[in-house]
């Protein structure tokens, strides 16, 4: 099958000034699975409600089957053809199998649903997938996640559909249930279905996809046969650089202690946390989710109320209070972008400098110009895209919104630096850049605490790391007497 | 490279065109309002009364009230605020001033008086707020109530009314339509209220305070992280807010010359719809003066050209609503697509 049975040319999208789609081209073949690979924020979302019709491209053309294809709404690209399966599925949780199979669909005759031929429709698409045994009545509301996916691609086919996207569809599933989605997908592929699996994952993408279109900051960055494409070249092209240069190192060494804690417990956590912690120096927390790295953060800003313990901060012991903690030289970059970091609403230059407004003010009137200038001299910096300080921070990317979250606290010139999971969401370029600056910041003096998830980068980017668990900070060694598995185990709790 | 090189080709920065967008939706409004009632007044037999100069006085002089009082308002909505004592807190001051006019007091110390009562009122509001930390809906709705009764207690039930001769002229001028002097187009109330708009303006837009204000409003949990001392800011916002408030009290008594505990009741949903109308909104982060002004204006030009064409009260009201839905609406709808 050489015909595509699903075309895209040259199709942009813009949202406002963020151009999301930049003249991008695909085609899926019936027969075929086709992956689609991109880092967060390159565009496949964009390009999955396109497809969807849930919004529609600035420009460029669409082709189903030989036939124009520009769908209005999900409904119209369902009745045309094409199928979505969303991570989030979407099933009317109280209804039973058939009647999901069958929902929008229902075979009626004056208003009543014809149970009967319903019911044979049903058995037909789940005995395609290999699924004939699942029960017809049952609320899909007690079928496990993999069989409730099942009867969201059975809906699919009962509408005789001839293209399905798939948006990772493995991420909440076991090891086992993906070997069953394969078999399944194995099937689609056999009766002439056009498949486009997206996903992250390229082992998966290797077993599973025939063609694979990767994604980069809105535009296809690279296509073509799986067979014989290393995975290295893959990620070269989701990054658009080569991976040795995502941990740069900046040479950086340990100065005079610059905070010291005491004993620090918040309300349930931390529970009774010391260390000292050197200008110059990048302390990492890891931790399993809940373990206190946040609190232990919010703690030392005094955003969370402490309830015993010290902090010191150079050479004075500041009240509790957010405003005489950042006064003394800490800068919090919050995990939650979104809902604390910034404030969306408002403005890259009011978000960068809500925490030092002072070399602005006179009597309280602002220099706005002069606030500019030096919000922009940041931007710049920090390689920040945007059309100018005065754009909204919700327009940005979300790497670029953390950028401005960093300008924040280095425009207060904070000498101590706290940063809860500052990579996460954010493309691989831009995790780079956030090494980089963190490490240098390091080599200019500055004390930084990172806080992450993610092992890999703890090890590469800190000089000691510290591992939480319940509320206490178990250990702190240097980062080369750390690995994964021995950060894991303790955070865990197991003795190694 | 920064994308800030294409800048000097957007004559335009993003934040002017959606400040130009916010005020351009109610302003086009009010010009359409307007245009509307002139064409269908002058189309009557005996019409052209309606866009005269004396009415145009008279329209500004009768919104002044609610209009100084949503300049308080204002701040608050973009605080993600509400004040509903607003109307109870006018009708209080106004009462005070009534009172101490009534026992022989100067009138300037019970102009004093009066609007820092407007003050107090507020203070507490932005207190318990930020003390008891409930929603300023709930502490407002209460403290709505408990105004109405401290004016009650002041005016022992009924209206307070000075002596003709206790009312010195200016007080009786400030919102006079019939001006002693020609050149000066608007009564001096209506002056005052312009200078007072581009102050409160010019605050929002150029101060410290002003930054804060929006930043509480559009994120508190990313003001408290800056560093921003939110309660206290809360308390300063509702104090202001409070002064505006008494200022109207001001207003309102010049115009009826009693001090009428009960006279405030329910005068609070104009002064927040004007803010709404004028592309406030009450999740916070966003309002602007000119917008409230013009929110203002719009309403009362609907109350007086339906009087022109001789429609009756309920149909003003019914106007007015649909006005508030549509703004709303419009502007959802806008932000939306924007």
């Amino acid at each position: 099958m050489e015909t595509a049975l699903l075309g895209m040319s040259d199709v942009s999208k813009s949202f406002g000034a963020t151009r999301a789609l930049q003249g991008v081209s695909l085609e899926a073949r019936g027969g075929e699975v086709l992956a689609l690979i991109g880092e967060n924020g390159a565009g496949k979302s964009t390009l999955m409600k396109i497809l969807s019709g849930a919004v529609s491209p600035d420009s460029g053309q669409m082709h189903l089957a030989g036939q124009p294809y520009a769908p209005t709404g999900p409904h119209d690209a369902r009745v045309a053809g094409v199928s979505m399966i969303y991570q989030e599925l979407n099933l009317a949780p109280d209804l039973n199998v058939a009647e999901n199979v069958m929902l929008g669909q229902e075979q009626s005759r004056l208003g009543f649903v014809r149970g009967a031929a319903q019911q044979e429709r049903v058995r037909g698409a789940l005995g395609m997938l290999g699924r004939a045994d699942l029960p017809l009545d049952v609320p899909v509301r007690r079928l496990s996640v993999a069989d409730q996916q099942v009867v969201e691609i059975a809906r699919a086919l009962a509408s005789e559909t001839k293209v399905i996207v798939f948006d990772e569809p493995t991420s909440s599933l076991t090891q086992h249930d993906v070997e069953n989605l394969f078999r399944v997908i194995e099937k689609l592929k056999r009766s002439g279905i056009a498949v486009i699996y997206i996903s992250h994952f390229l082992e998966e993408i290797r077993r599973i996809a025939d063609r694979y279109t990767v994604l980069r900051d809105g535009a296809v960055a690279g296509s073509g046969q799986l067979a014989g494409t290393t995975e290295s070249e893959i990620v070269a092209l989701m990054v658009g650089r080569k991976v040795e240069e995502l941990f740069p190192s900046v040479p950086h060494i340990a100065g005079e202690v610059v905070l010291s804690l005491a004993g620090l417990s918040g309300r349930k956590t931390p529970r009774d946390v010391s260390f000292e912690l050197r200008r110059g120096e990048i302390l990492g927390i890891a931790g399993l989710v809940g373990s206190g790295r946040t609190e232990l953060l919010r703690c030392l800003l005094a955003l969370d109320p402490v309830r015993r313990g010290r902090v010191r901060i150079g050479a004075i012991e500041p009240r509790s209070t957010p405003h005489a903690r950042i006064h003394a030289g800490l800068g919090l970059v919050s995990e939650d972008r979104k809902g604390e970091g910034l404030a969306q609403r408002e403005t890259i230059a009011d978000n960068a400098t809500y925490s030092r407004l002072t070399p602005y003010s006179r009597f309280g009137w602002l220099n706005l110009r002069a606030r500019r200038a030096a919000v922009e001299d940041w931007m710049r910096r920090l390689n920040v895209k945007a059309h100018s300080a005065e754009q909204t921070v919700e327009q940005l990317s979300g790497g670029n919104q953390q950028k401005v979250a960093l300008v924040r606290v280095l425009h207060q010139d904070a000498d101590v630096l706290l940063l809860d999971e500052p990579t996460r969401g954010i493309d691989v370029g831009t995790k780079a850049e956030i090494y980089r600056l963190i490490a240098s910041l390091a080599a200019e003096g500055k004390a930084v605490i990172f806080v992450s998830s993610y092992f890999a980068e703890l090890l590469s980017v800190c000089d000691r790391v510290g591992v939480m668990a319940r509320g206490t900070l178990r250990e702190i060694r240097p980062a080369e007497q750390w690995t994964g598995s021995s950060i894991l185990s303790c955070a865990l709790g197991v003795e190694p | 490279m920064s994308g800030l090189s294409s800048e000097s080709a957007r004559p335009w920065s993003t934040r002017g065109r959606q400040w130009l967008r916010t005020v351009l939706g109610p302003f086009l409004a009010l010009v359409l309002v307007v245009a509307v009632f002139t064409v269908a007044d002058n189309m009557q037999a005996d019409g052209g009364k309606f866009a005269t100069l004396r009415n145009a006085q008279n329209i500004l002089v009768q919104s002044a009230t609610v209009a100084i009082a949503a300049l308080g308002m204002t701040m608050i909505i973009i605080s993600a605020g509400i004040d509903l004592s607003a109307g109870t807190t006018m009708a209080l001051s106004a009462t005070v001033l009534a009172w101490f006019l009534r026992e022989g007091y100067p009138p300037p110390l019970a102009v004093a008086i009066g609007v820092g009562t407007g003050c107090l009122a507020g203070f507490i509001n932005g207190s318990l707020i930020s003390l008891l930390r409930v929603v300023p809906f709930i502490i407002t709705l209460g403290t709505m109530t408990i105004y109405l009764g401290l004016a009650k207690m002041i005016g022992r039930s009924t209206m307070v009314r000075p002596d003709r001769a206790q009312i010195p002229d200016w007080m009786g001028e400030l919102l006079l339509p019939r001006l002693k002097y020609e050149w000066m187009i608007f009564p001096p109330g209506v002056w005052l209220l312009l200078i007072l708009a581009l102050l409160v303006s010019a605050v929002l837009r150029y101060t410290v305070f002003g930054k804060h204000v929006f930043a509480i409003g559009s994120s508190e949990a990313t003001a408290r992280l800056c560093g921003i001392n939110v309660p206290l800011t809360r308390i300063a916002i509702y104090t202001i807010a409070g002064f505006f408030v008494g200022m109207a009290g001001l207003y309102q008594f010049a115009r009826l010359t009693i001090g009428d505990p009960t006279s405030g009741t329910g005068k609070e949903l104009p002064i927040i719809a004007a803010v709404v109308i004028g592309g406030g909104s009450l999740s916070g982060g966003r309002g602007s003066i000119l917008g409230t002004l013009t929110g203002a204006l719009i309403m009362q030009v609907i109350s007086s050209g339906c009087t022109a064409l001789k429609q009756p009260n309920p149909i003003q009201e019914i106007i007015i609503g649909a006005i508030i839905v549509a703004a709303v609406t419009v502007d959802q709808f806008r932000r939306g697509s924007g």
